[in-house]
C-alpha cells in the first residue's frame, strides 16, 4: 500500500492512506489538543478543540475525523486556529462549574489541563448554565450533569465496549444531557455499574461514589474492629496514583499503607479466590459427571451478574452459584473469623478495596447477608483507597513491605490471578486438572486463555474428556460469546466472563488513564506476582484447607451453599 | 374518458384549506349538483397555486378566470352566474392592490405574470392525488425516455449540463453528485429525497408534494437508473400530514400503474420508494442528520467527508436531494440540458421557487428564473409592501441566511450574488421586512430559533449560539454593553469557521448580517438605549400627552405597575422607574394621548 504524503507545519510526514490528521501530527511530533476524542471508540468530532487549518478547506477541520491525503498542507497553530480552540474550550468553560479546587478531579481533571494549555485567560462569558441536577439514584456511580462537557466518551464506552446502552444522548441544544433514556435515574435502568464511563471522563462528571468517609468513620470507631480485604488486580495499580509506573507490584506495600491507615486486620480476596476454585470447580465437575446444565459460566463479576441478569435472564441457570470472592470473604469473616477470635460479628466492620465500582452494588444486595449481616460494609475503590492514603498523608513509595495477616490472607498464584481475564478460567483448569485426573501437572501456564483478545478458545483434555472453555473480557465481548451459545454455533463446558475489559485490572474503579497498553502491563504483573507465590494452585492453600476442616466441611456442602452461594434475579432490558 | 365543457380548479394547498377552501368547493360541488351541471363541469382539486393571502382561490377553465378571497356563498354565486348563465362574477376577481384594476385571468395578474414555472409546473394545475393527470401533462414520459432510450452515464451527462444546482440550500451541482455516487464502489445504492424542510416560513417543498407528487417520485427513479440504485427514502416531516398522505397515495398508484417497482416498462429496472416520516427536527434537514435518523439514530450531523454520496445510508453511496430539485429532473430530460441552462445567469441556472413572506402585499409561492433582482420579486411579483410602507430589507435563506438591505434590490438573485452579500440562497424562504423591523430583534428571533434547533453535538454550536443569543437578547434590554458588537462578531466568526455542520457553520449568519448591514441599529440600542423600529418594549419609553389627555384615568386603572399617576380630569403623567413598557396603558387610552418616545 503506497503511503500518502502531506504536509503539516511545514513538515512532510507519510502516513497510510485513511490516517486523520490528528494520528499523522503525533507521528511527526505535533501535539493537536483534544477532549472528546478516544482512539478506535469515539471518533466524532464533537469538541472542535482539534482543530486546524487545511490549505484550500472553507472552515478550520477537526484533525480527530479528517483523513490525511495526497499534497494535503496542514497547519496547526495559526493565530485562527489558535483563537477557535482557545474559544470553543472558553464556551465549554462557560457552562461548566468552576469548583475546581473542591472536585474530585482537581489535578486529573482534562478540561483543566486544556485550559492551561491552551491558555484560557478569561471566561467572558456569563450566561445559562446546564439544568440538571446531580444523579446520586446509584449505589455505585454519580452522574454530575454540571460538569459535563459532552465529549460523549462515556456513551461510546457504555454502547460500543459494554453493549449496555445505559446511558445516551438525550435532549437537544443547550439542553442536550448524558442520562439514561427519558432521564431515569441511573440507579433505576440497566446500568450493569461498570464504572469503565467513570474511566474515561475527563472531568467529574461520572465518578464513583465516594465513600471513604464511612471508613474513616469505622476507624475512628474503638468499638468497630475494622478488617479489610484486597482484590488480586489492586495490587499492580494502586502505585500509579503514587508516581510508579503501571505494572509495580506493590503487594508488600498495600499491606503496610492499609495497617498505618488502622485496620485491624489486613486480609486478602486472593484467599476467598482459592475457595471460590474449590466450590465453582467442584461445581464444574459435578455438573459434567451429572448432566448438570451447561456451560458453566463464571460469577465473579457482579457488573457481569447484573448484565446477565438484564439481557440473557434465560442463561441465568448456566451461571455457577458461587458468590464473588468478595462476598465469600464478608460472609466468612463475620462467620468463621469472628468465631474463630472470638469477636461479635456485630462489631465487626468489613472493608473491600476493589478494583470496581460494581462491588458497591453487589455488596447492597438484599442478599448478601447470609452472616446474619451486611457481609461486606463499605467498598472502596482502589482511587477512592488512593485518595484516603493521601489524606492520610502515608508516603506510599518509601513504606516497607509487610505481610498480610493470617488466616483470610493466606492465598495462592492461582487466587492472583483472578485479577486478569482469563485467570479465573486457569485457576480453575489448575484445580480441576489435578482433582479429576489426579496427576500433577507439568506446566501451569494455560497461555490460550491470557491476553487482550476480545474472546479465547481452549480445549483441555481432562482423564479422557475435552473440556471446552471460552473467556471473554468487556460485556460487548460477552456478548458475542452468549449469543453463539444461545444460537447453538457454538458449545462450551465452561466460560469465564469479566465485565472489564482486560478483566479486573482493568476495571472501572482503577487508577487513571486507562489504556490497552496500561492494561497490558498491568496484566504482565499479575502472572509475574503469580509465578513469584511459593503456591500456585489453590487447592494446595494450606488456610483453605484448614477452612473446611475447621468449619466448612466439604466444597459444595450445607455450610458453603448457606455462606458462599447465592441465587439470582432476572430484570428487564431496560 | 369523459368530456366536459368547464373545469373548476379549487386550491387545496395547506394554505387555502386553513383560509377554509373544503367549505368552499362543497358548495360549489353542492350548487352544481342543484342546478344539474355535474355531466358538464368538473370540480377538481389541485395543490397550491401560490398566492396563498388570496385564499380560498378557484380557477374556472376553458377561461381561466381566477376567483379569490372566497366564501361558501360566493361559490354559490360563482356556480349560479359564471357556471350556468355564462356570467363572470365581477366582485370576486382580483383587484391590483397598486391600481385597483381588475384581472379577470390569472395571467392578466403580475403575480403570475413574471414566474417562470419549472419545479412548479404542475402544482395548482392538476389533481395532485390523479396520476392520470399526472400523465397527461407529460408525467413519467421522462422515465420511460431514460429508460428505454438513455444509458446511465447520458441521463448524468444531461445533468450535468443542464447546470442544475442542489436547491435544498448549498447549491451542490447536482449532476455531479450523482457522477460520484455512480463511480463510488459499494452496494446497493440509494436514493434519498430530502423533504425535512424546516426555515421558518419556507413551504415550497410542501407545496410540490402536496401538489404534484409524482414529479419527485419519478425524478429519484431516474436518478436510480443513473447511479445503479434500487430502493428510495423520502425523508418528510410529520408536521406535513397532508404531504405525507398524497405521496403515499403517490407511491400506491405509481406501483399499481408499473411506474414504480419490478421492472419499470419492462425494461427490468427496478426501484421503489418508501416513505420515513421525520419528528420534526430542523437539524434533520441537514443531510447526514437525516440519514442518520432514516437509519434509526438520534438525528445528528456527523463530520464530512465522506459525503453521502460515497458513504451515506448504511454507509452505502447515497444520492440525497431536495424535493425542489428533483422536481426539476423530468423536465430536464425531457427539454433537453440546453433548455435549462438557457434560464437563469452564468452559475445558477434554472428558476428557483420562493415562499414570500412577511411584509409584502402578495405573499405566498413563486418560481423566478435566477438572475431575477429582489425588486422583481418584491415590488412586481409581491405587488410591494404592505400599507405603502418603505421597504427595509428581505431575509433569505432563512436562519442560516441573512439579510439584504435596500440598497441592493436590484443585485440578481443567485447563489454567487447572495453568498456576496453575506446571505445564501437557502432552500427559499424569503420574509420581506418594512420599515417597524427592528434588525437587532430579528436576529434575536433566528439566533433562538437555531438555538432551539442545534443538535447539542458540537460545543461552538451548542454553547457558542447560546452565548450569542444571551448577548443579543441583553442589547434587546437595554443591557448591552461596549464591545458586545465586537463579542458577537468575534463569536459568529469563530463559530462559522469552526462548528461541525452547516446549521452551526451558518448559525451567526442572520447576527453577522445584520451587524453588517445595520451596524448603526446596535449601536443605537447600546450606547443610546434607543429602539429605532420602536420594536424593543425594554427601550420604550411611554409619555402622555397634556394636551390630549382629558384625565379620565382608564390608564392608571389598567397600569399593572402603578406607574400612572394623577389627579382624576386633569393630564396624568408615567412614572418611568415604576414603568414596565407593557403597552397597556397605550392599548387602552381612548384619545391617543400615550405615545411612545
Amino acid at each position: 500500500m503506497s503511503l500518502v504524503t502531506l504536509t503539516i507545519d511545514g513538515q512532510q510526514v507519510q502516513v497510510p492512506p485513511g490516517t486523520t490528521i490528528l494520528a499523522a501530527a503525533r507521528q511527526a511530533g505535533i501535539r493537536i489538543p483534544t477532549l472528546c476524542y478516544l482512539e478506535e471508540l469515539n471518533v466524532i468530532g464533537a469538541c472542535r478543540l482539534c482543530l486546524v487549518q487545511v490549505e484550500g478547506a472553507r472552515a478550520l477541520v477537526a484533525a480527530c475525523v479528517t483523513r490525511a491525503a495526497e499534497g494535503m498542507v496542514v497547519h496547526t497553530s495559526t493565530p485562527a486556529v489558535r483563537h477557535a480552540r482557545r474559544l470553543n474550550l472558553e464556551l465549554i468553560m462557560s457552562n461548566h462549574p468552576r469548583e475546581c479546587l473542591t472536585c474530585l478531579r482537581n489535578t486529573s481533571c482534562e478540561l483543566q489541563q486544556l485550559a492551561a494549555e491552551l491558555g484560557v485567560g478569561e471566561i467572558r462569558f456569563q450566561g445559562e448554565v446546564s439544568p440538571y441536577e446531580v444523579d446520586d439514584s446509584s449505589p455505585a456511580i454519580i452522574r454530575d450533569p454540571r460538569k459535563c462537557v459532552l465529549c460523549r466518551r462515556c456513551v461510546a464506552v457504555c454502547e460500543k465496549v459494554q453493549g449496555v446502552s445505559a446511558i445516551a444522548v438525550q435532549e437537544r441544544g443547550f439542553d442536550t444531557v448524558v442520562a439514561p433514556a427519558f432521564l431515569a435515574p441511573l440507579g433505576e435502568v440497566n446500568c450493569v455499574n461498570c464504572g469503565q464511563c467513570s474511566l474515561v471522563c475527563p472531568t467529574a462528571a461520572i465518578h464513583e461514589r465516594d465513600e471513604t468517609e464511612k471508613v474513616w468513620a469505622a476507624l475512628a470507631d474503638p468499638q468497630m474492629h475494622v478488617v479489610v480485604q484486597t482484590a488480586p488486580a489492586v495490587r499492580v495499580s494502586i502505585g500509579e496514583m503514587f508516581g510508579l509506573e503501571p505494572g509495580s507490584i506493590v503487594t508488600g506495600k498495600l499491606v503496610a499503607a492499609l495497617r498505618r491507615l488502622g485496620f485491624d486486620k489486613v486480609f486478602d480476596t486472593d484467599f476467598t479466590a482459592d475457595l471460590t476454585i474449590m466450590e465453582e470447580g467442584s461445581e464444574l465437575i459435578h455438573r459434567l459427571q451429572n448432566g448438570g446444565r451447561l456451560p458453566l459460566i463464571t460469577s465473579c463479576s457482579p457488573g457481569w451478574i447484573k448484565f446477565i441478569e438484564h439481557f440473557y435472564p434465560s442463561l441465568l441457570p448456566n451461571l455457577s452459584t458461587c458468590k464473588s470472592p468478595q462476598q465469600m470473604f464478608g460472609a466468612l469473616a463475620k462467620t468463621y473469623y469472628a468465631q474463630k477470635e472470638g469477636i461479635d460479628p456485630a462489631r465487626i466492620f468489613v472493608v473491600s478495596i476493589m478494583p470496581c465500582t460494581a462491588k458497591k452494588y453487589e455488596a447492597g444486595r438484599p442478599e448478601m447477608n447470609s452472616s446474619g449481616y451486611r457481609d461486606v460494609d463499605v467498598v472502596l475503590t482502589t482511587r477512592e483507597l488512593g485518595r484516603m492514603l493521601k489524606q492520610a498523608g502515608i508516603d506510599f513509595d518509601s513504606l516497607p513491605e509487610e505481610d498480610y495477616d493470617a488466616p483470610l490472607g493466606i492465598s495462592t498464584g492461582a487466587g492472583v490471578i483472578f485479577g486478569a481475564t482469563g485467570g479465573v478460567m486457569e485457576a480453575a483448569l489448575r484445580t480441576a486438572y489435578e482433582l479429576v485426573t489426579g496427576a500433577t501437572l507439568v506446566s501451569l501456564d494455560f497461555e490460550e486463555v491470557r491476553g487482550l483478545e476480545g474472546v479465547k478458545e481452549a480445549s483441555v483434555n481432562l482423564a479422557g474428556t475435552e473440556l471446552k472453555v471460552a473467556v471473554a473480557h468487556g460485556l460487548g465481548n460477552a456478548r458475542k460469546v452468549l449469543d453463539a451459545v444461545v444460537n447453538r454455533e457454538r458449545e462450551y463446558h465452561f466460560i469465564e466472563i469479566m465485565c472489564c475489559p482486560g478483566g479486573c485490572i482493568g476495571g472501572g474503579g482503577q487508577p487513571l488513564p486507562v489504556d490497552n497498553e496500561i492494561r497490558a502491563r498491568r496484566i504482565a504483573a499479575i502472572y509475574q506476582a503469580d509465578r513469584q507465590m511459593p503456591l500456585r494452585k489453590s487447592h494446595e492453600n494450606p488456610a483453605v484447607q484448614a477452612l473446611y476442616r475447621e468449619f466448612l466441611g466439604e466444597p459444595l456442602g450445607r455450610r458453603s451453599h448457606e455462606l458462599l452461594h447465592t441465587h439470582y434475579t432476572p430484570r428487564e432490558r431496560f | 374518458m369523459e368530456l366536459y365543457r368547464a373545469h373548476v380548479l379549487v386550491c387545496a394547498g395547506a394554505g387555502c384549506i386553513s383560509s377554509g377552501c373544503q367549505a368552499v368547493k362543497s358548495a360549489l360541488v353542492e350548487s352544481i349538483d342543484r342546478l344539474g351541471l355535474q355531466r358538464e363541469i368538473k370540480v377538481v382539486e389541485t395543490g397550491c397555486m401560490g398566492p396563498c393571502d388570496l385564499g380560498p382561490v378557484i380557477v374556472v377553465y376553458p377561461e381561466g378566470v381566477f376567483y379569490r378571497q372566497l366564501k361558501p356563498a360566493d361559490a354559490v354565486e360563482i356556480a349560479e352566474e359564471h357556471l350556468l348563465k355564462g356570467r363572470v362574477v365581477e366582485r370576486l376577481l382580483y383587484k391590483a392592490p397598486e391600481d385597483g384594476k381588475t384581472a379577470v385571468t390569472s395571467d392578466q395578474i403580475d403575480f403570475f405574470k413574471k414566474q417562470t414555472r419549472i419545479a412548479l409546473r404542475n402544482t395548482g394545475i392538476i389533481n395532485p392525488e390523479s396520476v392520470e393527470e399526472y400523465i397527461a401533462r407529460d408525467g413519467y414520459r421522462a422515465l420511460g425516455k431514460v429508460l428505454t432510450s438513455m444509458t446511465p452515464e447520458e441521463v448524468i451527462e444531461c445533468i450535468k449540463k443542464s447546470g442544475l444546482r442542489g436547491r435544498g440550500g448549498a447549491g451542490f451541482p447536482t449532476g455531479l453528485k450523482w457522477e460520484f455516487s455512480a463511480k463510488a464502489p459499494g452496494k446497493p445504492k440509494y436514493v434519498v429525497c430530502n423533504a425535512d424542510e424546516g426555515d421558518p416560513g419556507a413551504f415550497m417543498d410542501r407545496s410540490i408534494l402536496e401538489g404534484d407528487p409524482h414529479s419527485v417520485l419519478e425524478a429519484m427513479a431516474i436518478c436510480g437508473y443513473a447511479i445503479g440504485a434500487n430502493q428510495g427514502y423520502v425523508y418528510v416531516r410529520a408536521e406535513y400530514p397532508l404531504a405525507v398522505q398524497r405521496l403515499s397515495l403517490a407511491i400506491e398508484k405509481a406501483r399499481e400503474y408499473g411506474l414504480l417497482g419490478e421492472s419499470i416498462f419492462g425494461t427490468g429496472f427496478s426501484f421503489d420508494v418508501e416513505i420515513r416520516v421525520g419528528a420534526g427536527a430542523f437539524v434533520c434537514g441537514e443531510e447526514t442528520a437525516l440519514l442518520a435518523s432514516i437509519e434509526g439514530r438520534r438525528g445528528e450531523p456527523r463530520p464530512r467527508p465522506p459525503f453521502p454520496a460515497q458513504e451515506g445510508l448504511w454507509g452505502k453511496p447515497t444520492v440525497i436531494n431536495n424535493v425542489e430539485t428533483w422536481a426539476n429532473i423530468p423536465p430536464i430530460i425531457l427539454n433537453g440540458p440546453e433548455w435549462f441552462a438557457s434560464i437563469g445567469t452564468e452559475k445558477s441556472k434554472g428558476t428557483k421557487v420562493f415562499a414570500l413572506a412577511g411584509k409584502v402585499n402578495n405573499t405566498g409561492l413563486v418560481e423566478v428564473p435566477m438572475g431575477t433582482t429582489l425588486r422583481e420579486i418584491i415590488f412586481d411579483i409581491g405587488g410591494g409592501i404592505q400599507g405603502g410602507k418603505q421597504f427595509k430589507a428581505a431575509q433569505i435563506g432563512g436562519p442560516s441566511g441573512g439579510c439584504i438591505p435596500a440598497r441592493y434590490l436590484d443585485v440578481p438573485v443567485d447563489y454567487e450574488s447572495l453568498t456576496r452579500l453575506g446571505a445564501i440562497m437557502g432552500s427559499g424562504g424569503l420574509i420581506i421586512m418594512d420599515e417597524d423591523t427592528c434588525m437587532v430583534d430579528l436576529a434575536r428571533f433566528f439566533l433562538e430559533f437555531v438555538q432551539d434547533e442545534s443538535c447539542g453535538k458540537c460545543s461552538p454550536c451548542r454553547i457558542g449560539t447560546k452565548r450569542m443569543l444571551e448577548i443579543v437578547e441583553r442589547i434587546t434590554r437595554g443591557e448591552g454593553r461596549e464591545g458586545d458588537i465586537e463579542l458577537l462578531e468575534e463569536l459568529g466568526q469563530s463559530i462559522k469557521s469552526s462548528a461541525l455542520c452547516g446549521l452551526g457553520q451558518t448559525a451567526p449568519n442572520p447576527v453577522l448580517s445584520t451587524i453588517r448591514h445595520f451596524r448603526d441599529e446596535y449601536e443605537a440600542h447600546i450606547y443610546h438605549k434607543k429602539c429605532p423600529a420602536g420594536v424593543c418594549r425594554a427601550l420604550m419609553v411611554y409619555a402622555i400627552d397634556e394636551e390630549k389627555c382629558n384625565g379620565c384615568g382608564r390608564c392608571a386603572l389598567v397600569c399593572p405597575a402603578g406607574a400612572v399617576y394623577g389627579e382624576k380630569k386633569k393630564p396624568h403623567r408615567i412614572d418611568l422607574e415604576k414603568c414596565l413598557r407593557c403597552g397597556t396603558c397605550m392599548e387602552k387610552c381612548k384619545f391617543g394621548a400615550i405615545y411612545t418616545i
